[in-house]
């Protein structure tokens, strides 16, 4: 598993321009809002963690469409699943490849872009407090519907079909955990998602990969 | 004693039958060539044997144990080359299979090229350097000479033989009137 996490990471390099649109997309999604909205801090550091949620969600689903796809195209996806790992360790590591390459960047650069739509300073470090779980919830629903929709004619539009609604809870609890008074209860519901999603997903997208092989 | 046995295998593609009654023994150091029409399954019968398509009837046995039963298992005997070459532009050939890898099927000077630079027929070598490198007893070979010049059709004819001379064992798809001594046939 470590061999073909360090080939994933190292083709990610290579393709940088994946992960450089996502990050980019990120940024620019969310500098839209003072624009739309005025720069009156009362307004964005209203909506600032929301925002920055919303903007992660739809960031982390650009690089989804090509977690199998060339895989599937160009044949690896077979070897993948004659390597003698079983199909959800395949999955699993794709997902940890995905959180490395993209949920980890948008983790970094929440911060700063938090700070820039007046988030109160207080509650940066709460931000990325949820973003931390939230990210690799991301990554793991989103390798799911990558699996899923493996080989399907319309890839692009099933995607954020499948992947946006499951991702619903994590947004709510994500967002409510950096307003509400009392994070706790929020940052424990995200916790627990992920520590269900974590033998879940990846056994689900081993099943889903194993059929799309067929 | 074969070390591989098919009994009266069956398998779908999709909603269609496309294989039914495949029965082979094949023993260490032994070859099977699988021919037929286009459309005969072929590829569909080694992608049943790899356990990438499941069987609808019948069973497959390593040893006199189900096959099929671990696939982990199954999978770490088998050296898969399928009918895509599974090679990554953005990877050198030597970020592939490994330079060592690379001499047996003559690409050693291409070691540090990235991939998208080979031409098809070096894809196809560099996919068969995969196969040698990974020195499992099971060789599943869709169409392994597509591409392939005549001088690199005769080192792969080598590396088989080598392969068989070592106890181990090949099936393979072909189109072509191959020259492997001692190669069953099964027509589909």
């Amino acid at each position: 598993m470590i061999a073909l996490i360090g080939r994933e990471l190292r083709l990610s390099l290579r393709h940088g321009a994946d992960t450089a649109a996502a990050l980019l997309f990120f940024i620019i999604a969310g500098t839209l809002f003072p624009f739309a909205l005025g720069p009156g801090p009362t307004t964005l550091s209203a909506i600032a963690a929301g925002v920055v949620w919303v903007c992660a969600l739809l960031a982390a689903l650009l690089p989804l469409d090509r977690l199998f796809g060339a895989d599937f195209e160009d044949g690896t996806l077979d070897l993948l699943l004659l390597s003698g790992l079983p199909a959800y360790g395949v999955a699993f590591a794709k997902t940890l490849v995905h959180w490395l390459t993209t949920g980890l960047p948008l983790l970094l650069i929440a911060g700063p872009l938090a700070v820039m739509l007046r988030l109160p300073a207080e509650k940066v470090g709460l931000l990325l407090l949820t973003l931390t779980p939230g990210t690799m919830l991301l990554s793991l629903l989103g390798t799911l519907a990558a699996a899923i929709t493996l080989g399907a004619r319309s890839t692009n539009v099933l995607m954020p079909l499948i992947t946006l609604p499951l991702m619903i809870p994590t947004l709510i609890f994500g967002a409510a955990a950096v307003t509400s008074p009392h994070p706790a209860a929020a940052l424990y519901m995200l916790g627990a998602m992920l520590l269900a999603a974590l033998p879940l997903a990846p056994l689900a997208a081993g099943a889903a990969l194993r059929a799309a092989a067929e | 004693m074969h070390l591989l046995t098919a009994d009266n295998l069956a398998v779908f593609r999709g909603e269609r039958l496309v294989l039914s009654n495949v029965s082979f023994a094949l023993s260490n150091g032994g070859i099977l060539l699988l021919r037929g029409a286009n459309g005969a399954g072929k590829s569909t019968l080694l992608r049943a044997l790899a356990g990438l398509t499941p069987l609808a009837a019948g069973t497959l046995r390593w040893g006199g144990e189900d096959a099929l039963e671990d696939m982990p298992e199954h999978a770490r005997r088998i050296a898969w080359l399928g009918h895509l070459d599974a090679v990554k532009p953005a990877l050198t050939a030597a970020e592939h299979v490994g330079v060592a890898a690379l001499a047996a099927v003559g690409l050693s000077a291409y070691a540090e090229l990235p991939a998208r630079l080979l031409s098809a027929g070096q894809k196809r070598r560099l996919a068969i350097a995969r196969v040698v490198a990974s020195a499992k007893p099971l060789w599943l070979l869709d169409e392994p000479t597509t591409g392939l010049d005549a001088a690199s059709v005769a080192q792969f004819l080598g590396l088989c033989q080598a392969h068989v001379a070592q106890g181990g064992m090949i099936i393979a798809s072909t189109h072509l009137d191959l020259e492997l001594s001692d190669a069953k046939v099964l027509e589909l």
